[in-house]
């Protein structure tokens, strides 16, 4: 047993920690498993940058989805919409 | 709860009540039920307010589950007057977006059967991007570093546009799950509701979206 001991960055390969990368960003890792992620990432410089870049993923791929409204695909909706209500 | 004769008409995933919907997240929030009252006294702003904040989005989750655009539009579409059809028995007790994103997921299957594209794709079976590790579980080839250059290098190209293609090109899953959030920022409990999954399942299909498109930016920022 070694539940006394804190975890040190060895108790949890890279090939885990960066299985765990996503897990950890949705606060779902708990427990003993939060511990042993966060002593390897403070230990490791790569799985630090890999996480750094998921991070970053993350914010670019939020920029795919800035894109206005068709005006021909608004004025076919409100159409709908006023068809919809004339029918009711 | 009270049964209503138009909740009964709808399948129960377009009910918008999402029993078993721990917690408040994801109900109606006040902003929603001011606007739900007012597109039920037939208030066209309130409608156009609506489909100003969802509609992109809408198109962008129906093309999880369809090929073509066009399709993706009608799928839009036709949620939206689904929605309109069935404000008399929405409770609130999820959010007009989950209801709304549901009623989408639920055309959109339909139309994706319809357009013989709706392949299923086991998602379980295909390769992981996560990078390349030793027998024991370490880095053979350490990742380059770059996170601190790519916010510039990112910002000057079109990186989003290429982004949006290799989405695109994700299994069924994946696209759905990466869509919803990543591109819209929604948070993990409402996807799961949306799209009818597990957050186990949901986190599987947003790590390999997630490590496909990081080895995808990595080839941007790096050459």
């Amino acid at each position: 047993m070694r539940r006394r001991r804190a975890p040190s960055g060895h108790d949890m390969t890279c090939r885990q920690a960066v299985a765990l990368v996503t897990d950890y960003l949705d606060g779902a890792l708990t427990g003993e498993h939060a511990a042993l992620f966060r002593a390897h990432l403070a230990e490791c410089p790569h799985c630090t940058e890999h996480l750094a870049q998921i991070r970053v993923t993350v914010a670019a791929t939020g920029q795919v989805g800035i894109d206005d409204l068709d005006p021909l695909a608004r004025a076919d909706l409100i159409d709908l919409y006023r068809r919809w209500r004339a029918g009711t | 709860m009270t049964a209503t004769r138009s909740r009964q008409t709808l399948p129960a995933s377009e009910r918008g009540d999402s029993d078993g919907l721990a917690g408040t997240a994801c109900v109606a929030s006040v902003d929603e039920r001011d606007l739900l009252r007012r597109l039920r006294s037939g208030d066209e702003a309130a409608f156009t307010v609506l489909v100003e904040r969802h509609h992109p989005a809408m198109v962008r989750l129906a093309l999880g589950y369809v090929r073509s655009r066009a399709v993706a539009e009608e799928v839009a579409q036709d949620a939206w007057l689904g929605l309109l059809r069935g404000l008399d028995g929405f409770e609130g007790r999820a959010s007009l977006r989950t209801w709304l994103f549901q009623i989408v997921v639920n055309r959109a299957i339909s139309a994706g059967r319809r357009e013989h594209r709706y392949l299923p794709v086991d998602d379980q079976h295909l390769e992981n991007d996560d990078g390349a590790f030793s027998q024991d579980g370490w880095w053979t080839t350490p990742p380059a570093h770059w996170a601190d250059l790519a916010v510039d290098r990112i910002a000057a190209r079109d990186v989003a546009g290429r982004i949006r293609d290799l989405i695109s090109r994700l299994p069924a899953g994946q696209r759905q799950v990466v869509t919803l959030r990543d591109v819209e920022g929604l948070p993990s409990g409402e996807v799961c509701l949306i799209l009818g999954i597990t957050e186990a399942n949901q986190r599987v299909l947003l790590h390999r979206a997630r490590s496909r498109i990081r080895s995808h930016l990595e080839r941007e920022v790096m050459t």
